[in-house]
């Protein structure tokens, strides 16, 4: 037999395997990248503020410290807000309940969204189109007003915060699961798994989802920035479950006024509330580059 | 199964425009469910403490809370319709006069961030898009994500303090609108409360152009043309502008639509006499006709952004009108 | 001066158009090379074919005779002499003024290279008007010549048309027009008929020659479709990873070439005439940046020596106007290149079992449109079936109907005598086990964040047929059946090839062993070289395993490899079903004539067809064995 015909060879002792470009999570690659580290430091560092900081601070949130909007001093580092508390154990108190709502409304977001996303993309039919309806109707309201009008009619308190963002929220992660899952949906694996008789709900849950993490995660931070920083808007317009507690966006509405005297009042909250919004938005784009270098690495065989 | 379906450009904004219809008819019964027939009394909940038998039967009766739930919609939604937009709790009047001039206000500052910011932004994201990785590129993407970060009401009493109180002594911090007196009558109040409306809208809508950019530049077609020999000039404006603006006029109009939303907080730092303000007062005296025509008159704004956004990228994209 | 000369140039009086000497490309953040030491010469008027597989650089050689290297690449060295003029040395203004005037490029895929937002006219105006070759009254005329010369019309109506308004055919037609309308020097077509189905190619192709010849163009030609090379290129130059490895008269490389890859790749193409197995290259071309020391394509190579992994060969002459980059190059050329490989014994199909499946009078829609208009088919035990046509005929409409994923059809499938319900979810569990499919692409049949122990274990696990440590051992197995090892089963897709992908794919169809097997398009979207592996694998499982096939085609020599009978279909209607050898040899229809007519084959452009005839007859003697292979 000539040399030149084959014999069969298997392909895999000749060709070397190529590197893993996947099989590590998106979250951990991510890390690589300075901003993302950044994003997380700021983000690990306010959230720990919030939780520890009642144990931490000096007063009460409550407790009359000295003459009102004095400057900084021995007894109050940051001074003193409009009633004579000290700034800086306010701060450390603030924290809480503003997290722990942005939290819950964005997780309850999360679940709604991505649910009835990926069940419009995988449908392609009638479905599609009313669930997409009934989300742009929810989405014909801005947040704020939205939230505004739950809290105006309802009340104040932490649970109608909680829904009302969450209903706010759920339609836009409902477009960005629905986009990110559409191009899936198309793909020949999913077909073969129909073919196979796949159950609808496994298709959905075993292999849509595991493929638009990526969109996900990334929409996922950002709809939390968005929450805290609703939520503290709202505070700030005075419609907080605890008026008198503290609470960073009440505080900001509290010492507006006299910033001109003793800026810390206002300002300390207000730069702790950016840090933690930039360490979200952070991340989420830490989280958006790495994707992108993904695919790109992989546009590229 | 073949309906009668108008087709081209003009049946395509017919549908837009019937499913907008739709969109708002929903909206109002959400909006009307949530303020007035949710279970318990709505008249009790607006007064308060305030609640005696006389004044609870008066305002039932203003509120026609004796009609049926169905009645109540229908007569709410007629009278939207023919311009009367109910008649505030808190002041006695019609909801109509009482923003009109406050409706003014905020069109101003919406109108002016909008003109402002939306040209800046496409530019630098087109800018960015064409030196990319260099370092404007780097710089403004890093300042942008930045400011998309921050709540608007953080930026504003962040240029308040830079501005007004603290750092510098340039600007007014208040920018009151006597009644009476126009917005343009003292425009250097107006410089801080557009600027953070400018730095709320300005990052996506660069972000957006700058992303549709670079996918358009390393398109075969913008390949072609530049291995056709035609000046760089001609394939930016002519082969790579047009196809990138698509994505860009849904992004602007979902901000434009924030905006209305927006303006609540901003008006609020800066004492601004504007709809955001009469929303906020609304809701704190539970002024259900405000917040109802108010919440209509947003949603419907929505709306038409959104329908003139289609229309935008439908008239940009002559692929898009073939499968009307 | 490099050691070795330009050996593709003629001898002769005629002027080349353009020389490229020693061309260098590398990437512009590593500077890895991806193109090295490539050099020939286009006479005017000469059709020069550049042959190579996905990966070895025929594109960016392509591109660089424009001056121009995409993103993240850069020239590197060399010369392009155009003319006078080292074109690498211009600048950018100068560049600018020589693109589409004196070198145009043609694209491959004309529907994403044409601007969707401006009208045809304009983009045809806009290359007359950049080079200022003629005064504005004389520009609309121009364009009116320029249209009538690709065959299409040239009024202003047409003009206005948006380029998805127009046919694939007319689109690349367009863009044909847009590279001649300047008299350019040299035209650069970049594999412009694919994606174009076979008539309309025929047509593209004949138009490209006509306008060649009669404008006196130097035309460099890049492929990846040998047959297509060969019927119009006079030279031609092989590439592989990044060099040229041959350079030639098209005819004597397609016959006799002289280096291990040229023969091998010419080996799997597949013949219309006479049954023979493909045969394929194992492995593939790797990557820049990790190529071996030495010669590139040894690690595939059935003839390497220790010496060929220790120096990069030179490209020498063997012969007049042929160049050969290999150091064995004398014994491959002592080989007479009939070596097509083996006849393949196909097993006559079994009439007396029960047809697995049937199809009868199948009307099948999309929306609106009917697409099949009453088809009925029936493919008996053991047989591969082929089913031929161009796009839009409607054959993966049928395979999808078959699989249950295609719901809106009326008439009856039956599998094994039992009517099929429509969707695959009505089915039993049985029947889906029994019908397996296999998909075109395979980059997107996969799941990319399974592995390929869970790909190819799915089956197991949606059928119930095989659990834990017996289903890893069927996994292995299966995984050694399509020539892959058990330890894959760990990689994830991303880490895979094309060829082995669809390996893969074929693994996980198999592995719960069942009756029918459609194959839908499998190798449309791979190498010629991995293209005849996969189906000499698919072959040679059909027959070990029995399987009844359905093999979907749109590639007419291909059938001639793998099927016992072929279907023809035209527009959702059957027009010729028959044996295999029957219709490929002596067509009855009107439209398989003209399809066969139209397909480019190795035979016609070359005297093959003699040689085989004269090999059949048992005329030459297998070559003795050689030692110290």
């Amino acid at each position: 037999m000539s040399q030149l015909s084959s014999d069969w060879v298997a392909d895999a002792q000749i060709a070397p395997p190529l590197p893993a470009v996947h099989g590590t999570s998106l979250l951990r690659r991510s890390l690589k990248l300075w901003r993302t580290r950044i994003g997380l430091a700021l983000v690990g560092f306010i959230v720990l503020v919030a939780i520890i900081g009642p144990y931490l601070a000096p007063y009460g949130p409550n407790t009359p410290v000295g003459a009102p909007n004095s400057d900084p001093s021995s007894k109050a580092v940051l001074g003193t807000d409009y009633l004579g508390q000290d700034v800086l154990s306010r701060v450390l108190y603030g924290g809480r309940s503003i997290l722990v709502m942005a939290v819950l409304a964005t997780a309850l977001a999360l679940v709604a969204g991505v649910a009835i996303g990926l069940v419009a993309a995988y449908s392609r039919n009638a479905l599609d189109d009313t669930l997409m309806r009934g989300m742009d109707v929810l989405m014909a309201l801005p947040s704020i007003l939205l939230a505004l009008v739950a809290v105006a009619i309802v009340g104040p308190h932490a649970w109608v915060i909680v829904v009302a963002i969450a209903l706010t929220t759920t339609p836009r992660i409902a477009r960005v699961a629905r986009g990110a899952a559409q191009p899936i949906v198309e793909r020949d694996f999913i077909a073969a798994s129909e073919a196979m008789g796949v159950p609808r709900w496994r298709i959905l849950s075993g292999e849509l989802l595991p493929n638009t993490l990526g969109p996900l995660m990334v929409e996922a931070s950002l709809r939390l920035t968005y929450s805290i920083a609703l939520i503290a808007a709202l505070a700030y317009l005075g419609l907080s479950p605890n008026p008198n507690g503290a609470n960073w966006g009440t505080m900001i509405n509290q010492n507006q006024l006299v910033l001109a005297v003793q800026p810390w009042g206002a300002a300390t909250p207000i730069i702790v509330i950016a840090l933690l919004t930039l360490g979200t938005g952070l991340i989420g784009d830490g989280i958006a580059r790495t994707a992108a270098g993904i695919d790109r690495a992989r546009g590229e065989e | 199964m073949s309906r009668f379906r108008p087709t081209g450009v003009w049946g395509f904004i017919l549908r837009r425009l019937l499913l907008g219809i739709v969109v708002l008819i929903l909206v109002s019964i959400l909006v009307f469910l949530a303020t007035q027939a949710l279970p318990g009394d709505p008249a009790r909940a607006i007064l308060g403490r305030e609640a005696n038998p006389a004044s609870l039967a008066a305002l039932r009766r203003q509120l026609h809370l004796d009609q049926p739930v169905f009645q109540q919609y229908l007569t709410w939604v007629t009278g939207l319709l023919h311009g009367n937009l109910g008649r505030s709790l808190e002041a006695q009047e019609p909801v109509s006069t009482l923003i009109g001039s406050k409706l003014v206000n905020s069109a101003v500052l919406v109108a002016l961030a909008a003109v402002l910011s939306i040209p800046l932004s496409i530019a630098i994201g087109a800018w960015s898009a064409f030196k990319r990785e260099k370092a404007f590129d780097q710089a403004s993407s890093n300042l942008l994500l930045a400011l998309a970060a921050l709540p608007e009401f953080v930026v504003a009493l962040v240029l308040v303090i830079l501005f007004a109180t603290t750092v510098f002594h340039v600007l007014p911090a208040i920018s009151t609108v006597p009644p009476g007196s126009r917005p343009w009558n003292n425009w250097v109040a107006l410089i801080l409360p557009v600027l953070t409306l400018m730095i709320a809208v300005a990052p996506y809508v660069a972000r957006i152009m700058r992303a549709s950019m670079i996918e358009v530049l390393e398109s075969d077609y913008v390949e072609m043309a530049r291995l056709k020999g035609l000046p760089e000039r001609t394939v930016l404006i002519r082969h790579a502008l047009p196809n990138a603006l698509g994505p860009v006029f849904q992004v602007i109009a979902l901000n434009l639509a924030y905006l209305a939303g927006g303006i609540i907080v901003v008006e609020f730092v800066f004492n601004y006499s504007g709809i955001g303000g009469a929303i906020t007062e609304a809701v704190v005296n539970h002024d259900l006709p405000v917040i109802q025509a108010l919440a209509m008159l947003i949603a419907a704004l929505y709306v038409v952004l959104n329908l003139l956004a289609d229309v935008a990228t439908i008239l940009v994209t002559p692929k898009l009108r073939t499968r009307l | 001066m490099s050691a070795a000369e330009p050996a593709g140039q003629t001898a002769g009086p005629a002027v080349s158009a353009v020389a490229v000497q020693d061309l260098r490309i590398a990437t512009e953040s590593t500077g890895t090379p991806v193109i090295s030491e490539v050099s020939f010469e286009i006479a005017r008027g000469e059709i020069f074919g550049v042959v190579g597989e996905s990966g070895s650089g025929k594109t960016t050689v392509g591109l660089a005779l424009l001056g121009h290297a995409r993103r993240g690449l850069r020239i590197a060295g060399g010369t392009v002499q155009l003319g006078d003029r080292d074109i690498l040395t211009l600048d950018e203004d100068q560049l600018r003024r020589l693109r589409g005037s004196l070198v145009s490029y043609v694209p491959q895929d004309p529907a994403s290279s044409l601007n969707p937002a401006l009208r045809i006219g304009t983009q045809l105006r806009e290359v007359i008007e950049a080079h200022g070759n003629q005064p504005d009254s004389g520009v609309a005329e121009r364009v009116a010549e320029m249209m009538r010369e690709v065959a299409l019309p040239d009024d202003r109506a047409f003009l206005k048309r948006y380029p998805h308004e127009l046919s694939g055919g007319q689109q690349q037609r367009v863009g044909l027009a847009m590279a001649f309308a300047n008299r350019p020097r040299l035209i650069v077509l970049d594999e412009p008929t694919t994606g174009l189905d076979v008539t309309t190619q025929a047509h593209v192709l004949s138009t490209v020659r006509e306008l060649a010849t009669l404008h006196d163009v130097a035309a460099l030609y890049v492929s990846h479709d040998l047959a297509v090379v060969a019927t119009l290129a006079e030279r031609v130059a092989v590439m592989y990873a990044g060099r040229v490895v041959e350079i030639g008269g098209a005819e004597e490389l397609f016959t006799s070439a002289g280096h291990p890859y040229t023969r091998r790749l010419v080996g799997a193409i597949p013949r219309l005439t006479g049954g023979r197995s493909l045969v394929g290259i194992p492995g593939h071309a790797v990557s820049p940046g990790r190529r071996p020391p030495g010669c590139s394509f040894a690690p595939r190579c059935t003839l390497r020596i220790d010496q060929c992994e220790t120096a990069m060969p030179p490209l020498l002459p063997v012969g007049p106007g042929h160049a050969v980059r290999c150091i064995r190059a004398e014994i491959v050329l002592s080989e007479a290149q009939s070596r097509v490989g083996d006849p393949i014994d196909m097993p006559a199909a079994d009439a007396a079992e029960r047809l697995p499946l049937r199809l009868t009078d199948v009307v099948a829609s999309y929306g609106q449109n009917e697409i099949l208009h009453s088809v009925s088919l029936s493919l008996a035990a053991h047989e591969c079936l082929a089913l031929v046509g161009e796009s839009g005929s409607g054959k993966t409409t049928i395979a999808r109907a078959i699989a249950g994923l295609h719901r809106n059809w009326t008439g009856t499938i039956a599998l094994d005598g039992t009517e099929l319900p429509r969707a695959a979810r009505q089915r039993s569990s049985e029947t889906r086990r029994q019908i397996q499919y296999i998909f075109q692409n395979p980059y997107g049949s996969l799941n990319p964040r399974q592995t390929i122990g869970q790909i190819v274990g799915q089956p197991l696990r949606v059928f119930g047929t095989a659990k834990g440590r017996e289903a890893d051992r069927r996994i292995a197995d299966m995984l050694e059946r399509v020539s892959l090892t058990a330890a894959y089963a760990r990689r994830y897709p991303d880490q895979l090839s094309g060829g082995e992908r669809q390996r893969v794919a074929i693994a996980r169809a198999l592995v719960c062993d069942p009756t029918v097997l459609i194959c839908d398009e499998v190798t449309s979207a791979l190498d010629v070289s991995v293209q005849a592996a996969i189906v000499e694998l698919l072959g040679s499982l059909q027959r070990d395993l029995g399987l009844s096939m359905l093999f979907i085609t749109h590639n007419l020599p291909l059938v001639r490899s793998i099927a016992q009978r072929v279907a023809v279909l035209s527009q959702g209607n059957v027009v010729e079903l028959g044996d295999t050898a029957q219709v490929l040899t002596d067509p009855q229809q009107p439209y398989t004539r003209q399809l066969l007519a139209d397909t480019p084959s190795l035979e016609t452009a070359t005297s093959e067809a003699m040689e085989t005839a004269t090999s059949e007859t048992g005329a030459s003697e297998p070559p003795a064995d050689l030692a110290g292979a």
